[in-house]
Parts: structure tokens; C-alpha cells; sequence
């Protein structure tokens, strides 16, 4: 009885449904009614997806630099930029600018992802096209440390590499307390990522290629270097992107290590040095407009190639 | 197949030694490195676990060797005997576990959820929809965890406001009891009988907002290679729109969904970023994970030998966990095929 009234209610439902069926994938007009309930949901979702993006915005180009914002407003009156100029200038109340503590996050970020890739490719390589004893175990080694969480191995690290003092000319230092010693500290974190994010790539090269140019008498060196190695040119860049990003927002470490001198310190340690209770001195709108131009750049790239990034993180990208 | 089993043949002799160590010359670079900085700490972390390291053990002048105490810090640790306020150990591993598994639940059923909306033939604008779901993935998790911790804010917040500002709506003044939430460090539960904070339901919406948008990708891939002739199929004998979804669309996400939603699990149980940057483990370290926690013992507290086993604890933790999730899929991928 029930599906007979139902029926007859939305027979345009269900019309149009059945239509859109027989006609397979073709992009067919939803009934209107059904458009409008559909897009109300999707704009809700929007609207929450949205919300914390808007407000942070909205918060870094208020003018009135009062401490705390005191309503909603999606553009306060009077909007200005004086809030960015403030945080590239000197955003913490420590003597460094933003592009002191951005220098200190490229150098993490960049050398330690180049690194890991470049140590990354070879040994996926290996795991990928060559046979050899003791396989299995190696394999095993690298997926149980990717499986670790940074902080598991941030203890005897420190330890460890407290026990180097360099001497170098002039300068002399303890290897845990520069900048050296957090990038091989997170090198530890992405190494294991990088050799199981290529070599899940190198897997899915077809081995036509290789096969042919062993037959006309290439080395494995050869064919490593002329053939897998520029093909597999756009999951190194993937790979090193998120090891990039992973350096780039990296705190633990950075923390732990370096956290006493403020002339290292990075972007992601005045960050957090600019919230909550640590925060009297900072606007809420020098907040908002120092995350803004962090988060910028590495989001920009993320959002234009996250075809190509989104496989990556399935496997495990940004350690925490 | 042919060619690589005739090619060995064609080779000259002297080349074999060559080719038995090749694949670990290739290796090599990157196992020395991960030896030295990786493997090594590893093994050292477990003789520290049994010893009382702390920073009197390598100061520059006048360092001492550390003591041997045996069992002491496993002990300590699984009785909760550290003298930390708030340090209990079991409820940090039942909270920790039950943290990962509902972010979990919510992030896979809301993920398929709106892909299986964005998937209906005929709704406009559905790229624009898929580009703009996409944007809490691309922003750094640290960022996102401060953002939302100024969010969550009693006095200044946007959640706040956002509260006062839809009771407005109904005529309800903004001093309403309910709508100037301390979010963060309230210390009696929201729900009675459900002992858990309010800042653990913050936090939980905090992860929703950043986790559900890669489930939903993940699913939508899986939505696409479903075949249009089965629903059609499904159609002619007559089933309805719920039995459709039921025995077409969750019967072929399933082998999706599933690893997936296990290595959410396992990022979810180690996610660093939200307790440490939202709640700080507030109120009364109730919203600790076992992460945050063994950062605290070695930053905060210096207490390094009881750290060392702390991440030895948490190691086993993951294995048990990946071990379980692991034959959790497996009896669910028989299953499902």
C-alpha cells in the first residue's frame, strides 16, 4: 500500500530515475526538485569545508589588531594587510624575520627530501627489479620502520647525535643542536617512505623495456640509469614534494633538538610559539596572516598536482 | 618470458661475481645511512629502556653512566607509578585506541557518503564541489591543529560565535547556557555515562573536518569502476534504491574501503599534531595519545630511560594493532569476494 502511494508521489522520481539508467553513463538532467535538495546538500558541505578557511582569512586582514576577534565578520571594516607586513617583518618577539625562520625550514625540508630520494631510488630498484638473498628480510626492515611514529626513534636520536661535536674552521657546534642534525634526524623519518613509495612505482613499469634493451646488451647499471630512472622522474618529483612538505611543517624534532636557540628556529616552531597560551603578545591577526603565508605555497602546489599527490599519502606520506 | 631466460646465457662468465653483489651495491647507500640513523637508535633506545637515563648522562662537563634498573621503567610505566600528574597508563591506550576508531567509523561513512552524493548522474557543478572538498587534504596538518584550536577558543572562537549566532536566529540572547563552551578545558563530560571530555568531541570534529575528504577521493574511485549494467540489472528484477546500495555500491567498496580505512586507523592512533597543538592533553591529560605522551616524557619531563620504554611500549602497541587489522582484512576480503 505504502509503495504504491510512494510511488505515485514521486512518480517523477521515479521516471526519470528508471530513465537515467537505460541510458547508461550519459549525463542525463536531474528533476529539479531533486537538483535543488541535492545542491543544498552539497553547498552545506561547502559551507563546512569552507568555514575555518574563510574565518582564518577574514581574521588576518582585520585592521583593528585587537587581540581577539570579537564576532563573525567575513571582511571586518576597514580591511587592511597590515598583519602580513607585521609577520614578514619579525613575527615572533625574537630577533629573526619570517625569511630567517622560512631559510631554516628550506634547508630541512630540502635537503633532507632531496636525500631520502636520492638514497630512496636505488635501493627501490633493487627491491623492485632485482633478485637476491635475504629480499624478504630487507623488505620487512624498511616497512617496520615506516610503520614507526617519528617520536619513537626522537630519544636515542638526540642522544646519539649529542655525541658529535663538529669543528669546522671556525665554527664549531654539537651535531644535535644545528639545523644538520634535525635534517638527519627527519632523513631517519623519510627515508623508509621514499623507498616504499618508489618502489610501489617502479612496480607498475611494464618490463618490456628493459627486457629488450638486455637483449641488445645493456648492464643492470644501464639499464637503471637510461631507462627506470626517467621514467620514474614524476614519482621521485611525488616523492619528493611530500618528503618536502613533511620537512617543511616539521616540529618534533626541530623542537626537541633546537628549540633553546631562536636563530633556528623554523616556521613551524613560531607557529606554535604564536597560539593559545604562549600568545600574549600576538595579535590573533598576526596569527592567521603568518599561517596563511606558511601554508601558501606548499598548498598551492598540493592543491594543482593532488592527481599526483593523492596516491602518495595512501601509503603513508607526512609522518607525525 | 623467453628472452630473460636466454639472456643469462648469452653473458660472459666473469661477470657473475659482478652480478651477485649488484643488488647490494644498490642497496648499500641507503642501509648505511638508515643503519646509522635509524637501526642503531633503535637498538640503543632498548638498552636505555632498561637503564635511568636522563640529561645528567650526557652533559658536557662531568658526565656520569647511567644506572641499570632492569624491568623498573616497564614496571613504572604499566602500573602508572611515574611521578607525572595525570600518567595512567591503561586509559591511555583504551582512550588512544578508541580515539582512532571512532575518527575512523566517521571519516569512511561520511567519505562514501558525500562521493556517492557527488557521483549522482546530472548534479551540477560537480567538479567545482570535488576541487573545493579537497582543500582540508592540501593544507599542512600542523597549521590546521592551530587554526582549529584558535577556533575552539571560549571567549574569541569562531565555533563559539558561530553558536551564539544561529540561537540568535531562534531569538535566544547570546549568554544562553551552552553557547560560550569552553571547549577545551571543560572538566566535567558533556554526556553523562560516556566518560569522555568535551575537548575530545573538538578534537573529533577538528579530524572529521581534515579526514573525511581522502576517503571521499578513495571511494569515488572505487564508485567509478563499478559497471552501470549491474544497477540496471538490479533495476529489472525490481530492487529498491536502499537494496541497490546495499548489495551494489557497499559490496564494491568494500575492498576499497577497507585497507584504506586500516591505514587511517593506524595514522589516526599516531596522529602527533591535534593533541599536541589543539588541546595540549587538556583537561587533566585526558586527551592525551600515547604519542603526545612520550614526546612529554622525554621534552617536558627529561625523563629519557622511561621514554625509551614508553616507544618500546608503543611499539609492540602498533604491532598488535597491525596485526589485528591485518587479519581483520583478510577475513573481510574472503568475504567480500
Amino acid at each position: 500500500m505504502a509503495a504504491i502511494t510512494d510511488s505515485r508521489r514521486f512518480a517523477f522520481l521515479r521516471r526519470s530515475s528508471a530513465k537515467t539508467k537505460a541510458a547508461g553513463s550519459d549525463e542525463r538532467k536531474l528533476p529539479v526538485g531533486r537538483q535543488i535538495l541535492l545542491q543544498v546538500l552539497c553547498i552545506f558541505i561547502a559551507v563546512t569545508v569552507l568555514f575555518p578557511i574563510v574565518w582564518i582569512f577574514s581574521m588576518s586582514i582585520d585592521p583593528r589588531n585587537i587581540a581577539r576577534p570579537d564576532a563573525l565578520n567575513l571582511i571586518p571594516p576597514g580591511a587592511s594587510f597590515d598583519a602580513y607586513a607585521k609577520v614578514l617583518n619579525r613575527p615572533t618577539s625574537n630577533d629573526i624575520s619570517f625569511l630567517g625562520l622560512a631559510k631554516n625550514s628550506l634547508l630541512i625540508a630540502l635537503s633532507s627530501s632531496a636525500i631520502a630520494v636520492a638514497l630512496g631510488v636505488t635501493a627501490a630498484y633493487a627491491f623492485s627489479r632485482l633478485r637476491f638473498r635475504g629480499r624478504g628480510a630487507l623488505m620487512i626492515a624498511v616497512l617496520g620502520v615506516l610503520m614507526l611514529p617519528g617520536v619513537a626513534t626522537l630519544v636515542p636520536l638526540f642522544v646519539f647525535l649529542n655525541q658529535f661535536k663538529i669543528e669546522f674552521g671556525d665554527l664549531s657546534f654539537n651535531l644535535r643542536a644545528s639545523l644538520i642534525g634535525v635534517t638527519l634526524a627527519v632523513i631517519s623519518g623519510q627515508l623508509p617512505f621514499a623507498i616504499w613509495n618508489l618502489k610501489g612505482y617502479l612496480d607498475t613499469i611494464p618490463k618490456d623495456l628493459e627486457e629488450a634493451a638486455t637483449v641488445d646488451g645493456a648492464s643492470k647499471n644501464q639499464v637503471f640509469l637510461k631507462i627506470i630512472l626517467p621514467l620514474a622522474i614524476p614519482a621521485v618529483a611525488v616523492t619528493g614534494f611530500l618528503g618536502f612538505l613533511g620537512g617543511w611543517t616539521e616540529y618534533l624534532t626541530t623542537y626537541y633538538f633546537i628549540g633553546a636557540n631562536p636563530q633556528n628556529w623554523t616556521l613551524a616552531i613560531a607557529l606554535n610559539s604564536m597560539v593559545g597560551d604562549f600568545a600574549r603578545t600576538t595579535t590573533w591577526s598576526e596569527f592567521a596572516a603568518f599561517a596563511i603565508v606558511f601554508a601558501l605555497p606548499v598548498s598551492l602546489v598540493f592543491f594543482f598536482f593532488q592527481r599526483y599527490l593523492v596516491g602518495g599519502l595512501a601509503v603513508g606520506g607526512v609522518k607525525g | 618470458m623467453a628472452t630473460t631466460a636466454a639472456a643469462p646465457i648469452q653473458r660472459p662468465k666473469g661477470t657473475r661475481i659482478r652480478r651477485a653483489t649488484q643488488p647490494y651495491l644498490y642497496l648499500l647507500p641507503a642501509f648505511i645511512v638508515m643503519g646509522i640513523i635509524t637501526f642503531y637508535p633503535l637498538v640503543f633506545q632498548v638498552w636505555m629502556s632498561f637503564t635511568d637515563f636522563g640529561p645528567k648522562n650526557f652533559r658536557v662537563n662531568n658526565p656520569i653512566a647511567p644506572t641499570f634498573v632492569g624491568l623498573d621503567n616497564y614496571y613504572r610505566i604499566a602500573t602508572s607509578q611515574l611521578q607525572i600528574p595525570n600518567f595512567e597508563f591503561l586509559r591511555l591506550v583504551f582512550f588512544n585506541l578508541w580515539w582512532a576508531f571512532s575518527n575512523v567509523v566517521l571519516h569512511v561513512v561520511i567519505g562514501v557518503l558525500v562521493a556517492v552524493l557527488l557521483n549522482t548522474k546530472g548534479l551540477m557543478f560537480r567538479g567545482f564541489y570535488r576541487a573545493l572538498f579537497i582543500l582540508p587534504v592540501v593544507i599542512p596538518s600542523l597549521i590546521v591543529a592551530t587554526v582549529w584550536r584558535n577556533m575552539f577558543d571560549t571567549d574569541a572562537g569562531a565555533v563559539n560565535f558561530l553558536i551564539q549566532g544561529v540561537g540568535g536566529l531562534f531569538g535566544l540572547p547570546a549568554e544562553t547556557p551552552g553557547f560560550h563552551l569552553n571547549w577545551l578545558r571543560q572538566t566535567n563530560d558533556p554526556i553523562p555515562f560516556i566518560p569522555l571530555p568535551l575537548a575530545y568531541f573538538a578534537m573529533l570534529i577538528a579530524n572529521t573536518w581534515l579526514g573525511w575528504p581522502l576517503n571521499a577521493v578513495v571511494a569515488t574511485g572505487a564508485l567509478q569502476s563499478i559497471p552501470g549494467e549491474l544497477y540496471e540489472a538490479a533495476e529489472m528484477d525490481g530492487a529498491s534504491g536502499r537494496q541497490k546500495f546495499q548489495h551494489i555500491t557497499v559490496t564494491y567498496l568494500r575492498p576499497a574501503m577497507v585497507p584504506y580505512a586500516i591505514y587511517g586507523f593506524v595514522i589516526t592512533f599516531n596522529l602527533f599534531f591535534l593533541p599536541y597543538f589543539m588541546t595540549g592533553g587538556q583537561p587533566f591529560g585526558r586527551t592525551e595519545i600515547l604519542v603526545t605522551q612520550a614526546y612529554r616524557l622525554a621534552v617536558d619531563r627529561q625523563l629519557l630511560g622511561v621514554a625509551a620504554a614508553f616507544a618500546v611500549y608503543l611499539f609492540f602497541l602498533l604491532l598488535a594493532v597491525t596485526l589485528v587489522t591485518n587479519r581483520l582484512a583478510k577475513a573481510t576480503k574472503s568475504y567480500a569476494e
